[in-house]
């Protein structure tokens, strides 16, 4: 489903390169973990895959469904079923977020070819995915986002992208300011999404939630390439040793 | 030190000016000393404080260049308008009384040109050159006033004379605990030639008032507004200003708490395009204790040039007064540009007040995040900007208001934006 080849990005104002050559693929059906110490450029991997303009690709491709999407915009790839669930999801002040839910849904369909969904049909698949996200509906009322605490703005990714229905979940940090009974909501509402169709690289720092997401696969990433690739006691190996010696072994 | 008499040279747009007031004909000799003295001083220009980002002078002698530009001024055009809100009342200022009224209110006229030899605004001359203007051309002059204890349902629609010559005088007086919303409508095609407009609304004790500015002139159109507000004890004035039209506009608020408790709180929204120069000019004079005001303008510049001018005073002993001023522009092309000017001139110790004015582009990490979710640029990009501007309409709470509101500023964005 996505093949990502000799990925070679800087950053576009200032020319630091972050990513100097990664190589993975994810099947369909498959829940890869990108794990790596702070700085070693997993948050840039999850903003360039969604298309981000403030990196540059200097080398290499980006594969999905053997086609590359780095001639795409973000509302592009999105359509095409990528989806980023935020590290820090923005609050956006006047964009009410059943406007924007609505938009974004059948902005994608039109972009497929689908009908759009009318507002009935539109207001009950919220329903019906908020209510197992215990999203209150009160905060759909708000503004996008607009004073949701950490664990609000978490649970609203996740219906999003319930909602959204991706091919290729990607999930940054998911887990960071989360307490344990939040972790346990998102947790459940990506293993909900898990099918044969669909794919998730989710991006952590911490092996705990694995314990919860539990991968097929698991990466490290660290200065800007993929070091080491296993399964899920991979994770478990790194949270008892950290990183150095896996580091060490690849240097 | 000597004192040099400048040599005033009338530029043509200024002999014009002068021409067509002289024509007027009727009302003669209220209007002739205002006339007089707009011979003698003539068109402020960037020197006059208040006018330094308005150079009225340079700016309307742009636009009458000849007479075919005032010969327009005579064509009538405007086609008959639905109001802004549902179900208003509608009172032409030239015609006031044949309006079917609301209970409690009355409408009448009246041979009276507003007041123009001191200014409101201290940074302006001795004289006011808005009111100057209406009192050297002023021919419709309406009083409407709202019973006390009257509390009006139905929206009250002004709309100046028909026809593009136009130039309005109205005294609006809202009584002791009444409430009522009032449209300023203006539109038409207009000319280069600047219509005027001038208001004085006197606010009683505990009386709520609601007042709507809806600027929609012909790009060709210049317009000279000014609204002058007093506002009684536990009274609430709110007002909002719309400018999504007009080639030159001016439009000034004055407003003067009077009894304590008074609250103002004035919202706008300035959308501006190519070859517009639209200024909004405002004073909160806070003359008594414990008066509230907030004031929030969002302008949206696609093109030509905007000015704010906002001014906070506080009278001496006027304690306890909390005013907050906000000017934020979201600039959408290189081609525009908008300018603000917040002032605070404060002479009492225990006061909160302040002020910001910010400019910027829309957000990259709003448009990414809005985009990354599949809407495509061009509607996430609207979709911010109507955030932008909705934010300050939502504020008004009035749900038919809101909705009437934006509906405006969307037809305006779906044009221009």
């Amino acid at each position: 489903m996505l093949e990502i080849k000799n990925l070679h990005a800087r950053v576009a104002d200032e020319g630091t390169e972050i990513l100097r050559g990664v190589n993975l693929t994810i099947e369909a059906g498959e829940v890869a973990a990108i794990m790596g110490p702070n700085g070693s450029g997993k948050s840039t991997l999850s903003y360039i895959l969604a298309g981000r303009e403030d990196y540059e690709v200097t080398e290499g491709d980006i594969l999905y469904n053997g086609e590359s999407v780095l001639e795409m915009d973000p509302a592009e790839r999105a359509a095409a079923g990528l989806f980023l669930a935020f590290q820090y999801p923005l609050e956006i002040p006047g964009v009410a977020t059943m406007t924007f839910l609505k938009t974004a849904l059948n902005a994608q369909r039109k972009a497929r070819g689908e009908a759009e969904l009318t507002t009935p049909d539109f207001m009950r698949k919220v329903k019906a995915s908020a209510e197992e996200l215990k999203i209150a509906p009160d905060m759909l009322k708000r503004p996008l986002n607009v004073g949701f605490s950490g664990g609000e703005k978490k649970r609203a990714e996740i219906l999003q992208m319930a909602l959204l229905e991706p091919k290729l979940c990607i999930m940054d940090e998911t887990d960071s300011g989360l307490d344990i009974d939040a972790l346990k909501i998102v947790s459940d509402g990506v293993n909900a999404l898990r099918s044969e169709e669909r794919a998730f690289l989710v991006i952590t720092h911490y092996q705990r939630l694995l314990d919860y997401i539990v991968p097929d696969t698991v990466h490290v990433l660290y200065k800007g390439r993929i070091i080491k690739t296993g399964d899920k006691n991979l994770a478990l190996q790194l949270e008892n040793e950290g990183y150095a010696q896996i580091v060490d072994e690849a240097a | 030190m000597s004192v040099v008499t400048e040599l005033k040279t009338r530029t043509p747009a200024e002999t014009q000016l002068l021409q067509l007031a002289e024509a007027r004909g009727e009302n003669e000799n209220a209007r002739r000393p205002a006339i007089e003295a707009l011979r003698r001083d003539g068109l402020p220009t960037r020197k006059v404080e208040a006018w330094h980002y308005t150079d009225l002078r340079a700016l309307v002698g742009r636009r009458i260049k000849d007479d075919a530009a005032v010969a327009s001024l005579k064509a009538g055009d405007d086609a008959i308008l639905e109001p802004l809100l549902a179900n208003s009342v509608v009172i032409c200022l030239d015609d006031p009384v044949s309006a079917h009224l609301p209970d409690g209110v009355m409408a009448t006229s009246s041979s009276s040109v507003a007041d123009w030899q001191a200014s409101p605004n201290h940074l302006d001359r001795s004289i006011d050159t808005i009111r100057a203007l209406s009192a050297a051309f002023g021919a419709s002059s309406a009083k409407i006033a709202v019973s006390s204890k009257t509390s009006v349902d139905t929206p009250i629609e002004l709309r100046p004379a028909a026809g593009s010559d136009s130039h309005f005088y109205a005294q609006v007086s809202v009584g002791e605990g009444a409430s009522a919303t009032f449209v300023e409508r203006l539109e038409g095609d207009g000319s280069p030639a600047p219509s005027t407009g001038v208001s004085t609304l006197t606010i009683a004790d505990r009386a709520n008032v609601l007042w709507i500015v809806d600027q929609e002139k012909g790009a060709e159109a210049s317009h000279l507004g000014q609204l002058n507000v007093t506002i009684g004890a536990d009274a609430v004035f709110r007002l909002f200003v719309l400018n999504a039209g007009g080639g030159l506009v001016r439009y000034e608020v004055h407003a003067e708490t009077v009894g304590e408790g008074a609250d103002v709180q004035i919202r706008g929204a300035n959308l501006l395009k190519d070859g517009q120069h639209v200024d909004v000019t405002t004073t909160l004079n806070h003359r008594v204790p414990n008066t509230t005001a907030t004031e929030t303008f969002r302008n949206v510049v696609t093109g030509g040039h905007g000015v704010f001018q906002g001014m906070i005073k506080v009278a001496k002993g006027a304690q306890k007064t909390d005013a907050k001023m906000a000017c934020n522009s979201l600039l959408l092309s290189d081609e525009g540009d908008f300018s603000a000017k917040p002032e605070l001139e404060i002479f009492a110790d225990d006061v909160q007040c302040g002020h910001g004015a910010t400019a910027g582009e829309i957000d990259a990490d709003h448009l990414f995040y809005l985009m990354s979710r599949g809407i495509p640029e061009a509607t996430a990009r609207a979709l911010l900007v109507k955030a932008f501007l909705g934010e300050v309409v939502e504020e008004l709470e009035d749900e038919a208001i809101v909705e009437a509101l934006e509906a405006r500023i969307d037809t305006w964005l779906d044009t221009h934006a």
